[in-house]
C-alpha cells in the first residue's frame, strides 16, 4: 500500500465527496470528512518522511510511463506543500461543526462539507502532479468549488465577492490555459520534467516568452499579487468562517507553489530571470504590496478585512523573498509560506468564534471582548504578535531568514524595508488590541461568553503551533531548506 | 439581450464547424452539443430571470482597450517564432503524440485514438473532469436549491398546465422524439470506440431529452415521473464508479487506473474498464446536467411565485 | 510565409474581442458570454495545434498514414467541460444576485454596497 501513498493523497478525499451526497445527514458528513481529511494529513506526514530518506517519488497513472500517462512526482517541495494544506484543513475542520450552525443553514451544510472536500482534493491534486495539464484540471476543481463556498456566506456582499472571484480566476485559469498550450507547441509534451529537459532545446525564445508571460500573469491573478489583488479581500472577508480560515491558508500558497515549480524546475532560473526582468518586477511588486495593502490594512473597520489585506501584505513578502533567485531567498518564502499558514488558519479560526458569539467582525463590536473573551482574544493576539514577528514565535523566524537573506544578496535597503513594513503590521494589530482590551463595551449589549471548546481546542491547537515552531525550527527550516537546495540542484 | 444570448449560441456552433474542419470530430460534437445546446440554454433561462435589458455605459473602456491591447500584442509577438499552422513537422507533433496514433490500437484495443487517450493514457485528467461536474453540479445545488411547501406545488401545477396546452403539436412531437433521443444517447455512450463519441456527450444528449420534456410538460409534472434525490445520488455514483475502477486496479496489483490489470488478458481488460468508466461519465454529466436545469427552473418557479404574493 | 500563421492571428482577435467584453461591460450575463468567447477561442487555439495538413480526424482505418494530432483534441473536450461548469456556476451567481440586490448591472451593485458600508460609518 505504500507505493500507492502518492494517489491515495488525492483520491481519498475525491471519494470521499461524492460519499458525502450518499449520507446525507450533516452531523454524520462531518465526522465522514474529518476522517478523510485526517487520513489525508497522516498520507502527506508518511510521504514527506518517505521523500526526506528516499528522495524523489515517482507514481504512474494508469500503468502508462511519461510523458505518455500522467505521472505524480512527489519531491520535498510537493510533500511539504501537501502537509501544509491538509493539516490545516483538517485543524480548522474541528470546529467547522459548531461554526456551520450559526453560519449556514441546515439544507445546505451537507452541500458544504462535499464542497470543502472538492476543495481539498482540488489544492492537493495541483501540488502533487507531475503533468502540466492535470494541474489545470485539479485548479478548475479547486477554484469551482471556492467560489461556490464563498459565495455560502451569509452577506449578500459575499455572492458579489464570488462573482469577481469567478471572473478574474476563470481569466487566470485560462491565461495558464493558454501557456500550457504554447509550451505544448513548442515541446510536444505536458510532462514537467520532461518538459525542463525540452525546453533549453528549443530555439525559438519569442514563443517560449509569451508561454512564460501568460503563465506568470495567470498564476498572479491567482495568488492576489499586489496589483491583482482586488478580488480577495472581500472573498476572505464574506465568506463563512471556516472557509476563510482554510482558504487564507492554503489557497494562495498553492499559487505560489505554481510559480515556484514552472519558474523553478521547469523553466529553469535561467530562462526565466533572464527574459523577463523578474528580479526587479516582482521585488517592486512584492514590496509595494507590503506597504500599501499594510496601509489599506489600518483603515479598515471589520477585523475580517483588516487580516484580508494582511494577507495581500504577507504574500508581499514571499514575493520578495521569492524575486532573490536565490536559496536562500527561496528558503525564506516557503518557510514563510508554512508559517503563515499557520498564524491565518489561527486568526481566522479565531475571529470565527468571534463571529460565532457577538455575530460579526465589526471592529465597534470587539469594544470589551478582552474581557468577556479571554482565550480567544489571547490567541487572536499571539497571531498578531507572529504576525508583527515577535521572537519566539514563528513569523519572527520567517522574517529573520528573509532578512538575512536579502541581507547576504546585498540588498541592504531592501532589508530595512521589511522591518520598517512589520512596523505598519504594528499599527493594525494594536488597533484590534486596543479595541478589544481598553475600551468599554457600549451599554446596554448583552456581554458574551467565552467560545465553545470545539471552537477553542483548534484554535489553541494552531496558536501553540504558532509558538512551538517559533521555538524549535528544526523541522520547518530543514524541510524548506532541503525543498529550496533541491530545486536549485535539480534545474540546470 | 436575446439577441446576445442566440448570437453567442450561433458562435457556438460555428466553432463546433471550425472544430470538423481541422478534424477534430469528437471536440465538434461536444462543442456542438454544449456551446450551441446547453449553455446558450442555461443563459436563456438566466436572461428570463434576470431582466433583458441592459445599461448601455461602458466602464473603463479604455483601460479595458488598454488591457486588450498589450495582451494581443504579446499573442501576436509570440505566434511568430510558432510552426506553420497545420505543419506535420511541428514539434507538438513529434514527441508524445506519434505513440498514441501508432501504437493506441495495440495497447488499447480502441479505434479511435481519442477516445483511447482520454479514457487510458490520460485517464487520471478524465477523472478530474468528471470531478470538475460534479464540483459544479453541487456548486448550483448549494446556491440555488429552495425549500418547497407542498401546497403552492398543486398551484403551480394548475398555472403550469394551463400553460402548456397550447403547444399541444408540439408535445406530441417531442412526445415522440424523446425515446429517439434516448436511444442515440446510448448508441453515443457505447459507440465512443469505434467513432466519435463517449459518456460526455451521451450524458449531455440524455439531458437534452429530459429537459425538453421538462420544458414542454412543466416541472411540476417532470418531479412526479423523476426523483430528485435519485438523481442526485446518481450523480454521485457516477464519480464512485470512475474511482472504484481505479481502486480494483490498485487491488488488482497496478496503479491507479490501470485497466491491464482489470482482466487476464490486458486488451480484455482495457475494453472493461474504458467501458466502466464511460458509464460513471455518462452517469454523472447526465445528472449533473438535469440537476443544474432543474435548479434553475425552480428558482424560477419559486422568484415568481414571490413576486406574485407580494403584488 | 508569415502567412502560414494565419490562424493564430484570427484566434488571437477573437479571444481580445472576448476579454474586451469581460472587463468593459458592466452587465454580468455579457461578462459571461465574453468569458465563453475567450475560452472557446483558447480551444480553436489547442486545436490548430494539433492539425495536420492533409491528416483525417484521429480514428484508426485501413490505409490512412496521416491522422491530425489526438491529444489537443482530448485536452479540449476536458477544457469544454471546464467551460461548461464554469458558466453554469456563474449563471447561478447571476440570478442569485439578481434576487439580492434586483440588478445585475456592476455598477448598480458596486454602489449599493459602498452605500451600505458609508451608512454604518456615519
Amino acid at each position: 500500500m505504500l507505493a500507492h501513498l502518492p494517489i491515495l493523497q488525492v483520491i481519498v478525499p475525491l471519494l470521499a465527496a461524492p460519499t458525502c451526497l450518499i449520507l446525507r445527514k450533516p452531523s454524520l458528513v462531518w465526522l465522514f470528512t474529518l476522517l478523510a481529511s485526517a487520513s489525508a494529513f497522516v498520507i502527506s506526514i508518511l510521504l514527506l518522511q518517505q521523500v526526506m530518506a528516499e528522495g524523489t517519488l515517482i507514481y504512474e497513472l494508469g500503468g502508462w510511463s511519461a510523458p505518455w500517462g500522467i505521472e505524480y512526482r512527489i519531491d520535498k517541495l510537493n510533500a511539504f506543500l501537501a502537509l501544509i494544506i491538509s493539516g490545516v484543513s483538517t485543524v480548522v475542520l474541528l470546529a467547522a461543526h459548531t461554526s456551520l450552525e450559526k453560519e449556514i443553514p441546515q439544507d445546505r451544510q451537507t452541500l458544504f462539507y462535499i464542497l470543502y472536500l472538492l476543495s481539498l482534493t482540488g489544492m492537493l491534486g495541483i501540488v502533487t502532479t507531475g503533468d502540466a495539464f492535470n494541474v489545470f484540471v485539479f485548479l478548475e476543481i479547486s477554484s469551482l468549488s471556492a467560489y461556490a463556498l464563498i459565495a455560502l456566506g451569509k452577506d449578500r456582499r459575499a455572492l458579489w465577492a464570488s462573482f469577481q472571484y469567478l471572473i478574474m480566476g476563470t481569466i487566470g485559469a485560462t491565461f495558464i490555459l493558454i501557456g500550457i498550450g504554447l509550451m505544448y507547441q513548442m515541446t510536444g509534451t505536458l510532462n514537467m520534467a520532461d518538459l525542463a529537459s525540452r525546453l533549453p532545446e528549443v530555439p525559438q525564445s519569442r514563443t517560449l516568452f509569451t508561454a512564460y508571460a501568460f503563465f506568470i500573469v495567470g498564476v498572479c491573478l491567482k495568488l492576489a499579487l499586489f496589483p491583482l489583488h482586488l478580488w480577495l479581500p472581500n472573498a476572505y472577508a464574506y465568506a463563512p468562517s471556516i472557509v476563510t480560515a482554510f482558504f487564507a491558508a492554503t489557497s494562495t500558497k498553492v499559487a505560489i507553489y505554481l510559480l515556484i515549480r514552472f519558474t523553478f524546475s521547469v523553466f529553469g532560473v535561467e530562462f526565466s530571470f533572464s527574459v523577463l526582468p523578474l528580479e526587479t518586477l516582482f521585488l517592486a511588486l512584492g514590496l509595494l504590496g507590503i506597504f500599501v495593502a499594510s496601509t489599506t490594512a489600518i483603515y479598515q473597520n471589520n477585523v475580517k478585512h483588516v487580516f484580508a489585506y494582511s494577507s495581500v501584505a504577507q504574500i508581499g513578502y514571499m514575493i520578495v523573498g521569492f524575486s532573490m533567485a536565490t536559496s536562500a531567498g527561496l528558503t525564506a518564502t516557503l518557510l514563510h509560506l508554512f508559517n503563515h499558514a499557520l498564524m491565518k488558519s489561527a486568526l481566522f479560526l479565531a475571529l470565527g468564534a468571534v463571529v460565532y458569539r457577538i455575530g460579526s467582525a465589526e471592529l465597534n463590536d470587539f469594544r470589551g471582548l478582552g474581557r468577556q473573551m479571554p482565550l480567544t482574544m489571547t490567541a487572536i493576539v499571539i497571531g498578531g504578535l507572529s504576525l508583527i514577528g515577535i521572537p519566539l514565535t514563528v513569523g519572527f523566524v520567517s522574517k529573520w531568514v528573509l532578512v538575512v537573506a536579502a541581507i547576504e544578496n546585498g540588498w541592504w535597503p531592501v532589508a530595512a524595508l521589511i522591518l520598517l513594513g512589520s512596523l505598519l503590521a504594528v499599527v493594525y494589530v494594536w488597533r484590534i488590541v486596543e479595541t478589544a482590551y481598553f475600551k468599554t463595551p457600549e451599554p446596554g449589549r448583552k456581554p458574551v461568553k467565552e467560545a465553545p471548546i470545539t471552537f477553542l481546542a483548534p484554535v489553541w491547537i494552531l496558536v501553540s503551533a504558532n509558538i512551538y515552531f517559533g521555538i524549535d525550527t528544526r523541522l520547518s527550516v530543514e524541510v524548506a531548506q532541503a525543498a529550496a537546495e533541491s530545486l536549485f540542484g535539480v534545474s540546470p | 439581450m436575446f439577441a446576445v444570448v442566440m448570437l453567442s449560441g450561433i458562435y457556438g456552433l460555428l466553432s463546433a464547424s471550425f472544430f470538423v474542419v481541422m478534424d477534430a470530430v469528437d471536440v465538434a460534437f461536444t462543442e456542438a452539443s454544449v456551446g450551441a445546446g446547453i449553455s446558450t440554454l442555461l443563459m436563456l433561462t438566466a436572461v428570463a430571470m434576470t431582466g433583458r435589458t441592459e445599461h448601455v455605459t461602458r466602464h473603463k473602456p479604455y483601460l479595458a482597450f488598454a488591457v486588450v491591447f498589450v495582451t494581443g500584442c504579446l499573442l501576436i509577438y509570440g505566434t511568430l517564432d510558432m510552426p506553420y499552422f497545420g505543419s506535420p513537422d511541428a514539434p507538438s507533433h513529434q514527441h508524445v503524440a506519434p505513440r498514441y496514433i501508432n501504437d493506441s490500437m495495440q495497447e488499447t484495443g480502441m479505434p479511435n485514438m481519442v477516445t483511447s487517450v482520454l479514457a487510458s493514457y490520460r485517464g487520471f485528467d478524465t477523472f478530474g473532469e468528471v470531478t470538475v461536474i460534479f464540483t459544479a453540479g453541487i456548486g448550483v445545488l448549494a446556491l440555488l436549491s429552495v425549500v418547497r411547501g407542498r401546497e403552492s406545488d398543486a398551484e403551480i401545477e394548475t398555472l403550469n398546465d394551463s400553460m402548456h396546452e397550447q403547444y399541444l403539436i408540439l408535445r406530441i412531437v417531442i412526445k415522440m422524439l424523446i425515446p429517439f433521443i434516448l436511444l442515440y444517447a446510448f448508441y453515443v455512450q457505447f459507440h465512443g470506440d469505434f467513432g466519435p463519441g463517449g459518456g460526455f456527450q451521451a450524458g449531455v444528449i440524455f439531458a437534452s431529452a429530459i429537459i425538453l420534456y421538462v420544458m414542454l410538460f412543466g416541472l411540476g409534472t417532470a418531479r412526479r415521473v423523476i426523483n430528485q434525490s435519485f438523481i442526485q445520488i446518481l450523480s454521485a455514483i457516477g464519480v464512485l464508479i470512475y474511482g472504484c475502477v481505479g481502486l480494483v486496479s490498485i487491488l488488482n496489483g497496478g496503479s491507479f487506473l490501470d485497466y491491464s490489470v482489470l482482466s487476464d488478458d490486458a486488451l480484455a481488460g482495457q475494453h472493461l474498464g474504458i467501458l466502466l468508466i464511460e458509464l460513471g461519465v455518462g452517469c454523472t454529466v447526465a445528472s449533473v446536467m438535469i440537476i443544474i436545469f432543474f435548479k434553475f427552473a425552480e428558482r424560477n418557479e419559486y422568484i415568481q411565485s414571490k413576486n406574485g404574493k407580494s403584488t | 510565409m508569415i502567412l502560414g500563421l494565419y490562424n493564430y492571428w484570427i484566434v488571437v482577435v477573437l479571444m481580445m474581442i472576448g476579454l474586451y467584453i469581460i472587463i468593459a461591460h458592466g452587465n454580468l450575463i455579457k461578462k459571461i458570454v465574453g468569458l465563453n468567447i475567450f475560452q472557446t477561442s483558447v480551444f480553436i487555439f489547442y486545436i490548430s495545434i494539433g492539425n495536420v495538413e492533409g491528416g483525417t480526424a484521429p480514428i484508426w482505418g485501413e490505409g490512412i498514414t496521416l491522422y491530425s494530432n489526438p491529444l489537443p483534441h482530448v485536452l479540449i473536450l476536458t477544457a469544454i467541460v471546464v467551460g461548461i461548469a464554469t458558466t453554469a456556476l456563474g449563471l447561478a451567481l447571476a440570478v442569485r444576485l439578481k434576487e439580492a440586490y434586483g440588478s445585475i448591472e456592476e455598477d448598480d451593485i458596486q454602489a449599493m454596497d459602498d452605500q451600505k458600508t458609508d451608512n454604518k460609518h456615519c
